[in-house]
């Protein structure tokens, strides 16, 4: 059974629709990609998928064990993060937010959890450092290791490596990449890069207000080959 | 809880640059604070002795209880207020005081006779009754009326084509309005009206110092307890709301604690400057901490401190308190941006 279905997901903002009868699902190690230009809607369905928007048709479900909650997100950066004061350990610590339950605190074994995922994103000797004298690659490595605090099976990213350099940026593929290989984490990704994200994805969604591609990258590389889709 | 105070002293710690310097930092306000108190020709033995002579009295005590539990939430507040961008929802909430204030002074001049006569007579008395009621102990009218007001400023900001800053200008300008001009068409304006302003420390009745400590104990006590989801809520709201946590009832959480301390503060501080105890001890930590849980500590310390020392100076020199404490955390934030221009 998929992660997450979405079955005829029409999304609407004070009526004017941003995506129109979307249909796909998430399987269990998929590396979706979601590409298409902006206002196509791709960060519209990330949110649907996460619940943050609701669909005003259609239906968006999880399976296979999957709860709502559960999903990790590593949302684009905003402006107040910058300089907010906090340090490494206290960012990736919020990521187990969803574990609370109703305890008021982090206990031993979400603090273990916390130091655990820095380990394995090789940041744990950054634990002390603040979060705001960081570089941008380090930065998003503290808020994955936040989101895999959150969730062991998907992975939501959103634009993950807008303005990182390069070489952040390569660094940065190669650790999602791992992640789905080694560690079986689904991942979504919307992305503007096309080349850099599609190496390592094994599914490609084209969206444009509505599905307008939806299948395996040797299917997209052959369609767009033969001038089929953009 | 014991759990929380162990990973609080062990993270500290670490943090050995950012104590010494905050230490330097708070040495040197100490020693401004003093010269300056020392430069009115009143020796520094004389100051502290009529220090504590004030000490007797059961205003000032009143006025240090209050004065010290509403700087300690006002600053921890203040820390997530400053992080999401409200640093103005403190003086627009003080003005909604400020007019929800007069107008429960003006219910005073309600009598039964004075109320239009289609009413029958017992509801007439019952009006009148209550308008005086509200009069005399306004504190729980306005604290309604600056919570409800809360509300709706993040309901505004949440869904609707008037945003942040404005909503809040439009709310505090109009509040304010309304204000004064309720006060001039009954009172007119007089020394209760200029207390409501700029703040008194002898306004506090024996009832409204406990239902202040009251409300500021549960303020602190819910703080502490929701802090790292406040934290999450502020740090990062998206995430928080795709990991399940409901972000809007924490933002209601913060805006109705705001509100609370903002009208437990108004009386003492003024109006008009209430809103300092909110923004200055937050920033004024931010230049040398970055870390979330030393901001709030040294938060906590620098406005319990300059509250301590500003209320102190008003008496020695018989200055309005709200504008002393301003002016001693105004002083810290330049001293503690000094330390931090110097050690970067």
């Amino acid at each position: 059974m998929a992660l997450i279905t979405l079955r005829d997901v029409t999304i609407a903002f004070e009526g004017v629709p941003a995506v129109e009868h979307v249909s796909f699902q998430v399987n269990r190690g998929d590396y979706m990609v979601l590409i298409g230009e902006n206002g196509s809607g791709k960060s519209t369905l990330m949110r649907a998928m996460l619940g943050l928007v609701h669909p005003c048709a259609g239906a968006v479900r999880y399976g296979d064990g999957l709860r709502r909650n559960q999903i990790g997100y590593l949302p684009q950066q905003t402006a107040v993060q910058r300089d907010f004061p906090a340090s490494v350990e206290e960012v990736v610590l919020s990521g187990c937010i969803n574990q609370l339950g109703s305890r008021f605190f982090y206990g031993k074994n979400l603090q273990r959890k916390a130091h655990e995922k820095m380990a394995l994103l090789d940041i744990e000797k950054l634990s002390g450092k603040s979060y705001r004298t960081l570089s941008g690659g380090q930065q998003q490595r503290v808020l994955l290791a936040r989101a895999l605090c959150a969730t062991d099976a998907l992975l939501l990213l959103d634009e993950p490596v807008t303005g990182l350099d390069p070489g952040s940026t390569q660094e940065l593929y190669g650790l999602i990449r791992q992640l789905n290989r080694e560690h079986g984490v689904s991942i979504v990704m919307v992305s503007h890069d096309l080349h850099g994200s599609m190496a390592d994805a094994n599914k490609v969604l084209v969206v444009d207000r509505g599905v307008s591609f939806c299948g395996s990258i040797q299917e997209y590389r052959r369609q767009r080959m033969e001038g089929m889709v953009e | 809880m014991g759990r929380f105070l162990e990973s609080l002293l062990s993270t500290q710690a670490k943090g050995h640059r950012g104590r010494r310097a905050a230490a330097i930092a708070l040495a040197a306000l100490i020693v401004i604070v003093v010269l300056l108190a020392s430069f009115n020709f009143k020796s520094l033995a004389a100051a502290v002795q009529e220090a504590g002579l004030y000490l007797q009295y059961r205003f000032i005590q009143r006025a240090l209880i209050v004065g010290v539990l509403v700087s300690l939430c006002a600053a921890l507040l203040g820390v997530t207020l400053v992080l999401k961008r409200y640093s103005m929802i403190g003086d627009g909430l003080s003005h909604v005081g400020f007019g929800a204030l007069s107008i429960a002074a003006s219910l005073g001049f309600v009598t039964a006779q004075s109320l239009p006569d289609f009413l029958p007579q017992g509801l007439r008395g019952s009006i009148a009754g209550l308008c005086g009621a509200i009069s005399a102990s306004p504190l729980p009218f306005t604290l309604v009326v600056v919570i409800a007001l809360a509300f709706l400023i993040l309901r505004l900001n949440e869904g609707s084509s008037i945003r942040g800053d404005a909503a809040i200008a439009l709310l505090s300008t109009g509040a304010l309005a309304v204000g004064v001009l309720v006060t001039s068409l009954t009172s007119g304006m007089n020394v209760d009206v200029m207390n409501y302003m700029f703040g008194s420390i002898l306004a506090m009745s024996s009832a409204d110092v406990i239902l202040s400590v009251s409300l500021s104990v549960v303020v602190l006590v819910l703080f502490v307890l929701f802090c790292n989801r406040i934290f999450a809520v502020t740090f990062d709201e998206p995430f928080a709301r795709a990991t399940g946590t409901r972000a809007g009832l924490y933002n209601m959480l913060i805006a109705i604690l705001t509100a609370v301390t903002i009208v437990i503060g108004m009386r003492m501080m003024g109006t008009m400057l209430i809103s300092s105890l909110i923004i200055f001890p937050a920033l004024t930590s931010m230049r040398l901490f970055s870390r979330f849980r030393h901001v709030l500590i040294s938060s906590a310390v620098i406005s319990v401190l300059c509250f301590v020392i500003g209320i102190m100076l008003s008496c020695l020199y018989s200055i309005p308190a709200g504008a002393g404490i301003v002016l001693v955390n105004l002083c810290a934030f330049l001293v503690f941006s000094l330390v931090g221009r110097i050690r970067s």
